[in-house]
C-alpha cells in the first residue's frame, strides 16, 4: 500500500515540477536565445517541506533576475531550471541527476532538510557538480561539491546557550527536538558542551516528538514541572516545520511566559511566526545570522527589491534567504575569477572568496566549504519581527566538526591543496580517518 | 565563567522594586514637602543610548529617585510606550490617544520629534519591570490585583519585598489576598539567611499546606547548610506534595487524554460515516478537514476586514459555512468520481488519494504554503486551576464540541428521515432501493453529512493546530485507526475508539516518550485487530460483508 502511495505522489510531484520548469522556461524565451548559463534549483514546491522551501525558489529566481538585469554572468545571461523533489527524499536524488546529466546546469541552489541532502551527495560526487546547502545544519560533515552556507553548530546553538547563560541566569536545561538527525546531534553537542561547563547531568532533561507533533499538553506540562525545581529553566528548541506552532499556542495556553521559562529556537523565523498569533510568545528568542530587522542599509534595500520582485509588500525574508544570497554572489563571483563555469575551476576558486553579507559585514567562504557569519540573538516582538538583543562582535568560522563530540574532535577539513580533504584526522595524520 | 552577573543583576531587581515602591508612598509627602520633583534627567537621557545596561541602570536611579514621574514611566516602559528621539535626546511617553507627552514633566509634545525609536525591551528588563510593579501592585487597591501580586512575589521571592509584603499584610482585609500574601511572606523566609529555625519550620508549615508545584519549588530552595529539624520538616512536606500531585497527575494524564481523545473523535467521526456506513476509503477526508480550517481562516479574515467587533464570534459563524461548504464539495466528489467506482476499493482508493493531492497543491497555490494564523476568540484563550489541574478553555471548548457534534450526528441518524434513509442502505441496498429510496442521492447526502462534519472539524482543529495545505495528512493515518479500532459501521464504536486511544496515548506518554508511545499504541491495535478484525463494536449484519 505504501509503495501504491509514493508512486502516485512521485507522479502528481512530476506534473507539478514539469508544468513549473515549462511556465519558468516560457518567460525566459528572449534570454535563451543567446548563450546561456543554466542554474539548477532544487527546492521542494509541494509536500510537507513546501512551506519552508518554496520561499528560497523564489529567492534563486530573484537574484538571477537581479544578475541578469545586471549583465549575466561572464557576459552570458542565466536561466534558471526549477525541479520539485515532492520533499520526497529519493526523489531529491533523481531530480540532481536530471538537473546535472541533462539539463548540464552549472550549479545548484537546493536542500532543506539534511536527509535530502545526504541523499543528492553521491549523485553531485559522482557528476562532479556544485551544490550550495543554505540551511542551519547539525554539521559533521564536509564535501568538496557542497558549499554549506547555512550555520554550523557553532554558529547558532553553542551562542544562544552561552547568552541564556550569561544573561538569563539559565541553570537548568530542556533540550526539545524533532527526532531525526539535526535535532538529535545538535543535542548531543549541546549536552557535551553544558556538560563541560559543568551542569549537572540532572539539569538537562531531552525530549524528542515525531515530526508534525500536533498534541503538547504532556511535554509542555512535563517542561513546566522540569522548570519548578528552584532554578531558572530554559528550552533549547530544535522543534522543526509544521510541530512549532501547536508547541507555541501549547505554552501560551498554559501560561508559560518569556520571563519564566524563556524558549530559544533554531528553526523559527519569520516565516514561521506568520502563522501565530505572537503576542503571548514576546520574549521568546531565537537564534540565527540574519533577521529581517536588521537595521542597515544593505537589509533595507534587500527587502525593497525583493518586496518589489515578489509584488508583495507584506512578504517577510528569513535566515536561509540572506544564506541563499550569500551562495548565489559568491558562486558568481567564483565563476567571474575562475573566468569559466567548469566546477573543476570554481570549487577552489570559490574559497576565500568574501561577499557583503545582509547584517552589514562581509562573509567568507572557508577552506572547509562554510562561511564566516556574525551570530544575532533575537527576542520575539509582538508584530512576528525579532527584536536584536545580542550580536557577536566580529565573525564566528564554522566548526563543521565538533570539537564536543568524541567522534570528530579530532577532524578537520581542508579542501587545499595539498590537503584537499573533508575529514583529515589530525591525530593519525590520513584523510577519512575518523 | 558561564554564569556571572546573575547575582548583581537580581540587587538591581530589587533594589527598583523597593524603590519604586518607596517613590510612590512618599510621593504626596515629597510633593508637599518640596514642592517640586526631584531632577531625573540624568536617568533618562540613560533610556537615548539603546543599551540594556543602561536601561536597567536608568531604571534603577529613576526608582531610588522618588520622582512622582516614575511609576508612568515604568509603566510606559512595560507596555513599550517609551519613547525617545536619537537627535534631540527627548524621552517621549506615547498615550492611549497616539499623541506624545514628555516623560519627565508630563506635558504633551504639540510635534514629536523624526525618527523617534522606542526604548527596547528584553526579558532581563521585562523581569526587572515586572518585579517592580508586583511590589507596587501590592498596595494597589483592586483585591484581584493585590492577589497577582502576591502570587508575582512568591514566585520571585525577593529578600527585598519583605518589609513592602509586611506593610501590606498589615494593611489587608480579604481573607484570599491575605493569605496569598502570608504565603509569599512564607516562601521568602524559607530561603532567607538568618532566620530563626522554628519561623523557618512555621514558614515550611504554611507553603507545605499550598501542595502545588510553585509551593515545591520553594520547598526545594530551602538552603543546604540549614539545621536538621528545618530540613526534616521540608523534607516531610516535598514528600506530602510529591504524593499528592502524583495522585493528580493521573487525572491530569486521564484529562490529556480526553483531550486527545476528543480531537481523534472530531477528525473520525465524518470518516465513520463515510468508510463506517458506506464503505469508501476516503484519502480525501483529511482534506475535508483542511477546507474546513481554511474557511475558518477566511470567515476570520473577512471579519477582521469588515466588522472587527464580531471577531469573538467568528468560531460560530465558521461552522455553519465550513459545514455547507465541504459538504457540498464533497457531494460534488461523490457525484463526479466515486459513484462510478462504488465496490472497487481499491480505485476508489487511488482516486481519493489523488483528490487529496489536487486539494492540497489547489489551497497551496491560492493561499500559498505557509501557515495561516487564526487567531483564537477570547472565550477559547487561557486557562483555570481545577485543583492541581490546569484546564485550558481551548481544549475545554473543543471536547464541548467534540460531544455536542457526537450528539447531533447520533440524533441525525436515529431521528431524522435522512438517517432512517441512510441506515436502510447502510443494511441492505437493494432491500431498500426496492421499498422507493433514492439510494443514488442517499449515497450522495451520506458522503455530504461526511464530509461536512469533517469541515466543521477542520474549524476546531485550526485552534490547536497549523493552518496549512498539510493540515489533513497528519489526521488521515489517525482517523482511520480510531474507525477501524472501534468497528466500523458504529458511531458509538468510534466515540469509543476515540477515547480510549487518546486516553491510552497519554498514559504512555510520561513512560515511553512521544516517539515510542505512539509506536507502542500502534503495536497493541494490530494486535487488538488481530483478535477482533471487527473491532471495538462489530456490527452484525451483511453491510461489512458485501
Amino acid at each position: 500500500m505504501s509503495n501504491l502511495f509514493s508512486n502516485a505522489r512521485r507522479m502528481a510531484g512530476r506534473a507539478v515540477a514539469g508544468a513549473a520548469a515549462l511556465a519558468i522556461a516560457g518567460v525566459a524565451v528572449p534570454a535563451a536565445a543567446q548563450e546561456t548559463i543554466k542554474v539548477g534549483v532544487l527546492h521542494s514546491l509541494s509536500g510537507t517541506m513546501a512551506i519552508s522551501e518554496t520561499t528560497l525558489k523564489d529567492t534563486v529566481l530573484f537574484m538571477i533576475d537581479q544578475q541578469n538585469a545586471a549583465g549575466g554572468v561572464l557576459g552570458k545571461k542565466l536561466t534558471p531550471v526549477v525541479v520539485d523533489p515532492a520533499s520526497n527524499w529519493p526523489l531529491f536524488a533523481e531530480k540532481a541527476r536530471e538537473l546535472l546529466a541533462k539539463e548540464k546546469v552549472a550549479v545548484v541552489f537546493g536542500c532543506w532538510t539534511s536527509v535530502s541532502r545526504k541523499s543528492v551527495l553521491p549523485v553531485f560526487k559522482e557528476l562532479n557538480g556544485i551544490l550550495f546547502y543554505p540551511v542551519q545544519y547539525e554539521g559533521e560533515e564536509s564535501e568538496r561539491n557542497v558549499f554549506y552556507t547555512g550555520a554550523a553548530p557553532n554558529q547558532q546553538a553553542i551562542p544562544a546557550v552561552d547568552y541564556l547563560a550569561e544573561n538569563e541566569g539559565v541553570k537548568r536545561w530542556v533540550l526539545a527536538g524533532t527526532d531525526y538527525v539535526y535535532p538529535r546531534t545538535t543535542n548531543k553537542i549541546l549536552e557535551a558542551y553544558l556538560k563541560s561547563k559543568g551542569v549537572a547531568a540532572e539539569d538537562i532533561m531531552i525530549n524528542y516528538t515525531p515530526f508534525g507533533h500536533s498534541d503538547w499538553q504532556t511535554i509542555v506540562a512535563d517542561i513546566k514541572k522540569f522548570g519548578s525545581a528552584g532554578k531558572k529553566t530554559a528550552v533549547v528548541s530544535t522543534i522543526n516545520g509544521d510541530a512549532n506552532v501547536p508547541f507555541y499556542k501549547e505554552l501560551g495556553n498554559q501560561g508559560i511566559k518569556a520571563t519564566d521559562i524563556p524558549v530559544v529556537a533554531f528553526s523559527v523565523g519569520e516565516e514561521e511566526l506568520a502563522g501565530i498569533d505572537t503576542k503571548p510568545l514576546v520574549g521568546h528568542l531565537a537564534a540565527w545570522n540574519y533577521f529581517q530587522s536588521v537595521d542597515v542599509p544593505e537589509n533595507a534595500d534587500f527587502i525593497k527589491k525583493w518586496r518589489g520582485y515578489i509584488k508583495n509588500d507584506k512578504r517577510v525574508t528569513n535566515d536561509p534567504m540572506e544564506a541563499t544570497v550569500i551562495g548565489f554572489n559568491m558562486w558568481v563571483k567564483a565563476v567571474e575569477k575562475a573566468g569559466t563555469t567548469d566546477p573543476d575551476a570554481v570549487i577552489p576558486a570559490l574559497i576565500g572568496v568574501s561577499v557583503p553579507n545582509l547584517s552589514g559585514g562581509f562573509s567568507t567562504m572557508m577552506p572547509n566549504h562554510h562561511i564566516t557569519k556574525p551570530v544575532l540573538i533575537g527576542e520575539i516582538k509582538d508584530d512576528g519581527q525579532f527584536d536584536i538583543v545580542e550580536q557577536t562582535p566580529g565573525l564566528i568560522v564554522a566548526e563543521e566538526w565538533s570539537p564536543y563530540l568524541e567522534g570528530s574532535k579530532d577532524l578537520i577539513a581542508d579542501w587545499r591543496a595539498p590537503m584537499n580533504c573533508g575529514n583529515f584526522n589530525v591525530k593519525t595524520g590520513k584523510c577519512g580517518a575518523q | 565563567m558561564i554564569f556571572p552577573g546573575l547575582l548583581s543583576r537580581l540587587g538591581c531587581v530589587l533594589l527598583l522594586a523597593l524603590g519604586l515602591l518607596a517613590g510612590t508612598l512618599m510621593l504626596p509627602r515629597a510633593a508637599f514637602a518640596q514642592g517640586a520633583a526631584p531632577d531625573i534627567s540624568a536617568p533618562l537621557a540613560q533610556f537615548t543610548t539603546d543599551k540594556y545596561d543602561d536601561t536597567e541602570t536608568a531604571l534603577n536611579a529613576l526608582a531610588v529617585s522618588g520622582s512622582p514621574a516614575a511609576a508612568g514611566i515604568v509603566a510606559a516602559l512595560a507596555d513599550g510606550r517609551l519613547f525617545y528621539s536619537p537627535a534631540t535626546k527627548q524621552v517621549l511617553i506615547r498615550t492611549a490617544a497616539g499623541g506624545y507627552v514628555d516623560a519627565a514633566g508630563g506635558q504633551p509634545v504639540a510635534e514629536a520629534p523624526p525618527g523617534l525609536k522606542a526604548v527596547r525591551v528584553n526579558n532581563r528588563i521585562r523581569r526587572a519591570v515586572e518585579a517592580a510593579s508586583g511590589a507596587l501592585a501590592l498596595v494597589s487597591p483592586d483585591p484581584a490585583k493585590r492577589l497577582e501580586a502576591a502570587g508575582a512575589v512568591m514566585r520571585a521571592r525577593d529578600e527585598a519585598a519583605l518589609p513592602a509584603l509586611d506593610a501590606a499584610l498589615a494593611k489587608e482585609a480579604d481573607a484570599k489576598v491575605k493569605s496569598a500574601l502570608t504565603l509569599a511572606r512564607a516562601s521568602i523566609l524559607i530561603g532567607k539567611a538568618g532566620v530563626s529555625d522554628a519561623d523557618r519550620i512555621a514558614a515550611i508549615e504554611t507553603v507545605g499546606e499550598e501542595g502545588n508545584q510553585d509551593a515545591l519549588a520553594v520547598l526545594r530552595s530551602v538552603p543546604a547548610d540549614a539545621a536538621p529539624a528545618v530540613k526534616a520538616a521540608a523534607n516531610a512536606a516535598i514528600d506530602g506534595i510529591e504524593y499528592n500531585l502524583a495522585i493528580w497527575s493521573v487525572g491530569q494524564n486521564v484529562w490529556y487524554g480526553v483531550s486527545l481523545g476528543s480531537v481523534l473523535l472530531l477528525a473520525a467521526i465524518g470518516l465513520a460515516i463515510t468508510f463506517g456506513v458506506m464503505g469508501v476509503i476516503n484519502m480525501a477526508h483529511g482534506e475535508m478537514v483542511m477546507l474546513g480550517a481554511y474557511t475558518t481562516f477566511v470567515v476570520q479574515e473577512l471579519i477582521r476586514t469588515y466588522n472587527p467587533a464580531l471577531f469573538d464570534a467568528s468560531l460560530l459563524i465558521a461552522i455553519p459555512i465550513a459545514f455547507v461548504f465541504t459538504g457540498l464539495i464533497g457531494i460534488l466528489i461523490e457525484r463526479t468520481v466515486i459513484r462510478f467506482l462504488y465496490g472497487r476499493a481499491l480505485e476508489t482508493l487511488l482516486a481519493t488519494w489523488g483528490i487529496s493531492l489536487i486539494l492540497q497543491q489547489a489551497i497551496r497555490t491560492m493561499f500559498g504554503p505557509t501557515n495561516r494564523e487564526v487567531g483564537a476568540p477570547s472565550w477559547m484563550s487561557g486557562a483555570f486551576e481545577l485543583g492541581q489541574l490546569s484546564i485550558t478553555y481551548g481544549r475545554l471548548w473543543i471536547i464541548i464540541f467534540a460531544m455536542l457534534v457526537f450528539v447531533a450526528l447520533l440524533a441525525t441518524l436515529r431521528l431524522t428521515r435522512i438517517g432512517l434513509e441512510m441506515r436502510a442502505v447502510t443494511q441492505n441496498r437493494r432491500m431498500a432501493a426496492s421499498m422507493g429510496i433514492r439510494t443514488n442521492w442517499v449515497d450522495a447526502m451520506t458522503f455530504g453529512l461526511g464530509s461536512g462534519i469533517a469541515g466543521i472539524a477542520g474549524v476546531a482543529l485550526s485552534q490547536i493546530d497549523n493552518v496549512s495545505p498539510n493540515l489533513g495528512q497528519s489526521y488521515i493515518i489517525d482517523s482511520f485507526l480510531v474507525v477501524v479500532f472501534g468497528g466500523v459501521g458504529n458511531l458509538w464504536g468510534t466515540l469509543v475508539g476515540a477515547m480510549s486511544l487518546g486516553i491510552a496515548n497519554k498514559m504512555l506518554e510520561p513512560y515511553a516518550g512521544a516517539v515510542l508511545g505512539k509506536i507502542a499504541l500502534l503495536v497493541i491495535v494490530i494486535l487488538f485487530i488481530q483478535k477482533r478484525p471487527r473491532g471495538l463494536f462489530a456490527l452484525k449484519g451483511r453491510a461489512i460483508e458485501t
